[in-house]
């Protein structure tokens, strides 16, 4: 039932398919990405067939976000992003499209950084969740409370709305970890997933670079 | 004197927005909130004939379907959704009736306990229409083309001045000549934040109380539209957006979903939140595409003699959207024989709206593009052709420009760029199978400074609270009004607490047109000077004091102290001062007002030179922007580090409107198909490599006392045509037609 593709479901695919096709459950957040389109695109074209419409039940759902675990009664299609901002109030992680073209909602997942718009909460039970909001509790040294990320952010000015800001620093860390970012042309690449609009590329990248410099020495 | 004022110094909101901490419209939690989803038209024109809502209705969890035939009453007249800027015509009213005037339109509004409920039930809304024949296309329907209508908008855009000299003869008649025919595409704003209001609502006396979180460039604004609109008076409202996810332009008006969420709280008596879609994000105002003509001559040495420059820019059916898109060339160069044209082409589509640099960008990218096919018609360096005809006129005005650095912008930035060691000839750079160019164009806007209010209070604790009902949309307006109060009272700037984005504050114009800092900067000076003026007061009651005759002359403020500028030992500690003020607060509001008087003999602009290398793959037409180096002439800058961002950010623009930004309609349903971040491309990281940014020197008294001359859309301006002209160095290939994307290039 997923696999209704039209014209404008097919761009709007590739995108998000090369970022997420690395990750173990790639399968099922591609599944979710289309059942999403479908439904967008249904929103926009009802459909012609008449049937009481229902709604499956909710489920109780656990998740471990910043080390902390919270119970939640949750619509099986939740989004881990919607989950987070409208029913936890950690509303440090952003949504921009909702369709995994932005990089705003970038959060960890064990470690690894993953659109939170992409993946349904139900799926991330038993997992870590890092958003911004506990982003410095994952390093050791974090001076005044913030992880060295966040440090060089502010410092290079690595951001004017702040809007993509969380996701961009999420998405840095995520970066670290991988351990892949060789050279300034291996952050920008890295770093394509997260718009930022305002234009702080230069900022951000000098920022990454700052951070990496000081692992390393 | 100053202390921190032209000082790099970091955010003060930078904590907030690296930590989470900020909270934009759609973040703050309210109890009960129930959630908006708005049901997006589908035709450009034509009319519901039925609109079945039952399915939606019968679900769990949904409160209500606004329609247009369930709406509540609303004001009857324009007049009442006018907002600050509105142009000539009849503004949109959502859920006005069952007539559509463009894709995309919002037709419903679920409102449901949670919003996955909202959402789905969007999805069960059936809709029939009648539809009607539609006009979307600019290039079709040139021939409609007509002028703009007059209103109170012409006051910041001036239709071009009337035609002078005799353009036509001089131009058959001049030896070197150039014509071209220009274009760019529709573009959408798109901030990452997507367009929210949160609504809460609280009962009132006769009516409820409203406070709202709006995503928007100006509180005012919004609580203007929503006191008119729904009539509450203003004591029953207010309007807040302390953080905003990128503006643009964008939030120079209300948008829909305040509407939207205003009346489906009014109605349910409920708190409600309505978040556009980032689809829904391409329904609103965009920057209008244009086509242009620009032709310009000159005697063989390189001096202009004639110019002209016409543009015709989309607008809607209902209001008349101008910009000023044809009246750069007479403030820029000196010819005699000019004539400048600007006509619109009402079509089926949504209003404009400004967009960074609008016009400007517009206009600019066409002429200096065609600056430099003039330079290479005379076979003459870009550079050598700009510095040629450089005027420290205005020609439109006849006015000399208050501060011009232009030529300082073409020195340093030529030589930082290395401009010197270019070769004229196309296609004569190149590294391995990459083609290089290197191409460079002038910008300028304009220095504008509005009426604002500031308040200024040194509170009993020493610490001095200031605010105004302005925005930061990403500008660093928090940091740089702290540092004008701190100096202003010569305080350390962790005691300065400045406050915006709150309607209950000092009024403030919406932040727009790069206004910002010298409009607010004045006010939040002229309060603080206030407030300094009634410390003397305090001072001169002192026991003995040493101020008795002191005049405001007299005086300064540094160290947290009023002190004797001849003589600054002898000084008082502002706690002291305020101590003596009977346990509350010294506290004044003040109006910053351009000093017209002084004004009115100069044009006010900024410039900016841009230097732009490209590396075109050969093969593949691929383009890379490599190198980029813009020289800004801004005024006085307060912050080096926020300006140097906001120049970044524009320089950012500038890539992506030449190579990527292209909202694309299909003309057979009036829609912009790539309604999205996926298929509506703008500059990635890894489009962006070495961007550079100077600010030269430049003092300019007239302006404001402050020398402010704002620095939003000048890092734009330029870009584009520096681009395209490195485009052209590189290929050999002249792209008149913006986004220079593969296929216009191979
Ligand atoms: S909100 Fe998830 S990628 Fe844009
Ligand atoms: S800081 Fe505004 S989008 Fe990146």
């Amino acid at each position: 039932m997923y696999y209704i593709i039209s014209r404008r479901t097919i761009p709007s695919l590739f995108v998000p398919f090369a970022k997420i096709i690395e990750q173990p459950q790639a399968h099922l957040v591609l599944e979710v990405h289309l059942l999403w389109t479908v439904m967008t695109l249904s929103a926009e074209a009802p459909p012609k067939a008449t049937h009481t419409p229902s709604l499956p039940p909710t489920h109780t759902v656990t998740l471990t976000v910043n080390g902390t675990e919270t119970q939640l009664q949750l619509a099986p299609w939740t989004s881990l992003l919607d989950a987070l901002r409208e029913y936890m109030d950690l509303t440090g992680t952003k949504k921009g499209c909702d369709h995994g073209q932005c990089g705003a909602c970038t959060v960890l997942v064990d470690g690894k950084r993953i659109n939170a718009c992409l993946t349904l909460a139900i799926m991330q039970e038993g997992k870590q969740i890092t958003t911004i909001e506990g982003i410095a509790q994952t390093c050791t040294d974090a001076p005044d409370g913030l992880h060295p990320i966040q440090k060089a952010f502010i410092d290079y000015d690595a951001f004017q709305c702040g809007y993509c800001t969380p996701g961009q620093i999420c998405s840095a860390v995520g970066l670290l970890n991988e351990g892949k970012a060789k050279t300034t042309a291996d952050i920008r690449e890295l770093m394509s997933g997260n718009i930022c609009r305002c234009g702080a590329y230069t900022n951000i990248v000098q920022a990454i670079e700052e951070v990496i410099n000081q692992q390393t020495v | 004197m100053s202390q921190v004022i032209g000082k790099p110094i970091n955010r003060v909101d930078g904590r907030d927005k690296v930590t989470g901490k900020a909270k934009y419209a759609a973040e703050f939690q309210v109890p009960g909130l129930a959630y908006g989803y708005v049901v997006s038209g589908t035709i450009a024109k034509g009319k519901i004939t039925r609109i079945d809502t039952s399915e939606a209705l019968s679900l769990d969890g949904v409160l209500q379907v606004f329609t247009h035939e369930n709406r509540p009453r609303l004001a009857w007249f324009d007049i009442s959704y006018k907002d600050q800027d509105a142009p000539p015509g009849s503004p949109f009213r959502p859920l006005q009736d069952a007539t559509i005037k463009y894709s995309g339109q919002p037709i419903a509004l679920v409102v449901a306990e949670t919003f996955e409920v909202a959402r789905y039930a969007a999805s069960l809304i059936r809709v029939e229409y009648k539809e009607e024949p539609h006009e979307t296309s600019l290039e079709a329907n040139l021939h409609r083309a007509r002028p703009q209508k007059h209103g109170v908008a012409d006051l910041l855009k001036p239709p071009p001045p009337k035609p002078k000299g005799d353009f036509n003869t001089v131009y058959e008649e001049s030896p070197v000549k150039m014509y071209g025919r220009y274009s760019h595409a529709a573009e959408h704003h798109n901030p990452m934040e997507l367009f929210a209001s949160t609504v809460v609502y609280e009962k009132g006396g006769k009516k409820p109380k409203l406070t709202i979180y709006d995503k928007t460039q100006g509180v005012t604004n919004s609580i203007l539209y929503v006191s008119q609109v729904f009539d509450i008076p203003f004591k029953n409202i207010r309007v807040l957006s302390p953080y905003m996810g990128g503006g643009f332009g964008s939030g120079l008006r209300p948008q829909y979903q305040l509407f939207m969420a205003v009346m489906a709280s009014l109605e349910l008596k409920r708190s409600v939140r309505v978040t556009l879609t980032r689809q829904q994000m391409f329904t609103f105002g965009h920057r209008p595409a244009t086509v242009q003509n620009v032709a310009i001559s000159a005697s063989a040495d390189g001096a202009m003699n004639a110019l002209y420059h016409d543009a015709r820019g989309e607008t809607s059916r209902f209001e008349d959207y101008t910009e000023i898109v044809t009246n750069w060339g007479g403030m820029l160069y000196p010819p005699e024989n000019v004539t400048q044209d600007y006509k619109l082409v009402p079509l089926d589509v949504y209003t404009p709206l400004d967009m960074r640099a609008p016009g400007g960008v517009t206009g600019i990218s066409a002429l200096e593009i065609a600056v430099d096919e003039l330079a290479y018609e005379l076979g003459m360096d870009p550079l050598e052709l700009r510095l040629k005809n450089y005027t420290d006129l205005d020609h439109n005005s006849q006015k000399p420009f208050s501060s011009k650095e232009l030529r300082a912008c073409f020195q340093q930035g030529a030589e930082r760029f290395g401009w010197s060691k270019r070769q004229f000839e196309p296609r004569s750079m190149r590294k391995g199978h990459n083609l290089i160019g290197w191409g460079m164009a002038t910008g300028i806007w304009e220095a504008n400074q509005m009426p604002a209010r500031a308040e200024a209070a040194l509170l009993v604790n020493g610490k001095l609270w200031v605010s105004s009902a302005t925005a930061d949309i990403g500008t660093g307006t928090y940091t740089i009004m702290t540092q004008i109060a701190a100096d202003a009272l010569g305080v350390p700037m962790e005691d300065v607490l400045f406050k915006l984005g709150d309607s209950d504050f000092p009024v403030a114009p919406i932040s727009g047109g790069s206004w910002t800092a010298a409009t607010v900067g004045m006010a939040v000076h002229s309060a603080c000077e206030a407030v300094g003026k009634s410390l003397l007061e305090l001072a001169k009651k002192l026991a003995g004091s040493p101020f008795k005759g002191a005049k405001w002359e007299d005086i300064e403020f540094a160290d947290r102290q009023l002190r004797l500028k001849r003589e600054p030992t002898t000084a008082v500690s502002l706690q002291t001062l305020v101590d003596l003020n009977g346990g509350k607060a010294v506290r004044e509001t003040s109006t910053g007002l351009p000093n017209a008087l002084k004004q009115k003999d100069y044009a006010r602009a900024t410039h900016s030179a841009a230097f732009v290398e490209v590396m075109v793959d050969e093969d593949l037409g691929t383009v890379k922007v490599t190198r980029a180096v813009s020289a800004i002439a801004a005024g006085r800058i307060l912050n080096p580090k926020t300006a140097r961002s906001q120049i970044l950010g524009g320089m950012v623009w500038g890539i992506s409107k030449a190579l990527h930004e292209e909202s694309i309609l299909d003309h057979n349903v009036g829609r912009f198909m790539n309604h999205n971040l996926a298929e509506y491309h703008v500059s990635v990281n890894a489009d962006i490599h070495d961007l550079d940014v100077i600010f030269v020197e430049e003092n300019d008294t007239i302006v404001n006392p402050l020398g402010i001359k704002g620095v939003g859309e000048i890092g734009i301006v330029a870009m584009p045509a520096a681009v395209a002209n490195a485009i052209f160095h590189a290929t050999g290939k002249r792209v008149r037609d913006l986004p220079i994307t593969l296929d216009r290039l191979i």
